[in-house]
């Protein structure tokens, strides 16, 4: 069969299970865009910036725990992918960038819109390919998304030469994928297991600590089986958050630099800490030296870096996070754990102690409107069924306290990049991939202004989200940290010469509400949710709310700072 | 902290970009070079890297298992406390006097080196061997007046039967 290489990428990209990419077309790629109007399998998504095809890619991905596709051109176009692959690169999301290219033969001559995209994005990828052969550009296709989803998943980009997607060749479909020394070790080692097993019997104080690497393997059913048989208190990192059921009476909430007291002060005096699919990243751990400092600390991941790559551990386990829960849940099994649940009753009595005297807490009177209160609402109005993706900053880490996941894959924010402008983009690609869900996006002022040209995506698409926006009128999250540790200098955080974010959203065809009044939070809320199309809602908060508790950067988890 | 020299033979698949692939991941994470030499091997497309970095003990660990997470990169052998030779290749560029020349044929052949180019004034000396040797004639050749040296990284091979 003959096809030339745009038909061979349409077909390739179909093969993987995908059936919706978002992109921006240019003069590199104007083949591929010629040869997506002429077929009807592969959904393409007109976005409004490259970025925001990236970020809608990454979303998709987890939304629909698959692999996410965008398309880009070449010079400008790849460029503006970059900070969604750097995002996608940190919180190890599987998603597969196309960008155009010059022409083969004008490679190297500084040629119009000519960018070493490759070279660029070598630090912020999994792996990359410039494709030089059309006859390669299957096998490369299967072989960059194997890469993207297996093992430790990542963004992989290609960067298709204008030449190389206009020939016409002889397509074969690739069997096989050949990559000589790709063999990432999902089978735990068994003594290991065991020897989890062991520390878990001789253990008094206990903590899980479940990362996105749970969330990517899908052993939320085996973290929550190991939880409950054991009796066993569960923390998460951010990127963690539904892995573990946040209504159940065993979860500590998130840890870390606005973790809750509870969860920090269990890292503080666990004696053993079972960490799956986490990096301890430092706005995890605050200072190292005193992580977790009288426990044994076991750390499952499939990816060898990782390990004793910031925290020395002593029971290391390369292999799939599922494979290893499900391994030692098998072993726990065979044990009467009646004794052991009895021997450490007392410290899940220390843990309820912290939680009731010092719990997430913020004081909401009739006069202005706490932000806290707005995601408890939104909380309760969606019955924590929503899909939740964010901006970062304030919203972001009120989000993670105040909505509580009870399912994975329904919390998306760029975690360890901490991406400005990612919420908006994300939660058009995860209502893509789940069109039947309530998908909300909790923004800041300022966030929500980094890729707002993405409304017009979501109208255009008729792709329904809606918009919880944050507006205190600051950069908060700055704004905090300059009020803690700068004296107070507002420097450049103030966000006051704002848009009308109501009229905004009129001008792109959505509807937009305004609430700046407590006793209209819920109606504002309900009627907005309820609303058809895409919706902004914009409340008004108290401009200098802050998140607490707060480990202060390079702080002790147990030193928070509480109000 | 304590630093150490660590000699690292890595086997890649021989492509464009995968040299900066190497160079990239120790820029980025702050890992040092302190030479690196790239050639082909008997295998069509596959070329070993011979490195030497120093560092502490515990990062020696991360830098093998980010070398071997790069995809290109098929084998990563640490030789360090293997078995094994180790070789450099270096052109010294020499002030030859004639009240000096007697001396410096002297050391060449003592350190059984070779001169592989004279000049009225000057000579050029082939070393081959190892890190030390190189030290050592570089010390006695420094008071004759070395003009220019150019020298390759260390290369080496495990002692032992087999590939690595």
């Amino acid at each position: 069969m003959k096809l030339t290489g745009a038909q061979i990428l349409i077909k390739m990209i179909k093969a993987e299970g995908v059936d919706t990419i978002f992109g921006y077309p240019g003069g590199a790629v104007i083949d591929i865009y010629d040869a997506l109007a002429k077929q009807n399998d592969l959904k393409h998504i007109l976005v409004r910036h490259e970025q925001g095809a990236v970020h809608a890619a990454d979303a998709y991905a987890r939304a629909n725990k698959s692999v996410g596709v965008a398309l880009v051109t070449s010079g400008p176009g790849a460029t503006n992918t970059v900070t969604g692959i750097a995002s996608a690169h940190s919180d190890s999301i599987p998603i597969v960038v196309f960008t155009g290219q010059v022409p083969t033969g004008l490679i190297g001559n500084d040629a119009f819109q000519e960018v070493d995209i490759v070279g660029i994005t070598r630090p912020c990828t999994k792996h990359n390919y410039l494709v030089k052969d059309v006859n390669k550009l299957a096998s490369i296709i299967k072989e960059a998304f194997h890469l993207a989803r297996s093992g430790r998943p990542g963004p992989v980009l290609i960067d298709l030469p204008k030449d190389i997607v206009g020939t016409l060749v002889d397509f074969k479909e690739p069997k096989t994928i050949s990559l000589k020394s790709y063999k990432p070790n999902y089978k735990p080692n068994k003594k290991q297991l065991n020897k989890v097993v062991e520390l878990i019997c001789q253990a008094k104080r206990p903590v899980i600590f479940a990362g996105g690497g749970v969330i990517l393997s899908q052993a939320s059913s085996d973290i929550t089986r190991l939880a409950k048989m054991a009796d066993i208190p569960v923390t998460g990192s951010l990127m963690g958050l539904g892995a573990f059921p946040g209504s159940d009476p065993l979860w500590l909430g998130m840890l870390g630099m606005h973790g809750t007291y509870r969860a920090n002060m269990s890292i503080g005096h666990c004696d053993l800490l079972i960490a799956a699919g986490v990096r301890f990243d430092d706005r995890v751990t605050g200072n190292i030296e005193k992580f977790a400092p009288k426990a044994k600390i076991v750390q499952i991941d499939i990816d060898p870096t990782s390990i004793h790559k910031n925290i020395e551990v002593q029971c290391p386990i390369v292999g799939d996070c599922k494979a290893a829960l499900e391994g030692i849940v098998q072993l726990l099994e065979n044990k009467n754990l009646d004794d052991y649940k009895n021997d450490h009753k007392q410290w899940l009595d220390q843990i309820q102690e912290w939680k009731s005297t010092t719990p997430l807490k913020y004081e909401q009177d009739n006069v202005v409107i706490k932000p806290q209160f707005v995601i408890e609402k939104l909380y309760e109005l969606t019955k924590g069924e929503a899909i939740i993706t964010t901006e970062v900053g304030q919203n972001q880490m009120w989000a993670a306290q105040y909505y509580h996941f009870d399912k994975p894959n329904h919390f998306i924010t760029s975690g360890g990049l901490g991406v400005m402008g990612f919420g908006l983009p994300a939660a058009i690609g995860a209502k893509a991939a789940c069109p039947d869900k309530l998908v909300v996006d909790i923004a800041g002022d300022g966030s929500i202004q980094m890729n707002i040209q993405e409304l017009m995506t979501a109208i255009e698409s008729k792709i329904d989200v809606k918009i919880v926006i944050l507006n205190n009128q600051y950069l908060g999250m700055v704004r905090q940290w300059q009020e803690l540790f700068y004296e107070k200098v507002y420097s450049s955080t103030n966000m006051e010469n704002a848009p009308d974010f109501v009229k905004l959203a009129e001008a792109y065809g959505a509807k937009g509400l305004r609430c700046t009044r407590p006793d209209e939070v819920e109606s504002t809320l309900s009627e907005g949710l309820n609303s058809e199309g895409t919706v902004v809602m914009d409340f008004s908060v108290d401009r200098e709310e802050s998140v607490y508790p707060m480990v202060p950067a390079g702080g002790a988890l147990t030193e928070m700072l509480l109000v | 902290m304590e630093t150490n020299k660590y000699l690292l033979s890595i086997l890649v698949d021989d492509e464009p970009g995968v040299l900066s692939r190497i160079a990239g991941l120790f820029s980025g994470r702050g890992f040092n070079i302190d030479s690196l030499s790239v050639a082909s091997t008997t295998e069509p497309d596959v070329s070993r890297i011979t490195m030497v970095t120093k560092c502490e003990p515990h990062i020696i660990e991360q830098i093998k298992k980010q070398l071997h997470k790069l995809i290109n990169v098929i084998t990563v052998n640490d030789l360090t406390d293997k078995k094994y030779v180790q070789r450099e290749l270096a052109l010294i560029k020499i002030n030859a006097q004639p009240d000096k020349k007697a001396d410096i044929l002297r050391i060449v052949d003592i350190f059984r080196c070779k001169i592989v180019d004279v000049g009225i004034s000057h000579y050029t000396i082939e070393v081959s061997g190892d890190n030390e040797k190189h030290d050592a004639i570089i010390s006695l050749l420094t008071p004759m007046g070395i003009i220019e040296i150019a020298s390759t990284g260390s290369i080496a091979l495990a002692r032992e039967n087999g590939k690595h």
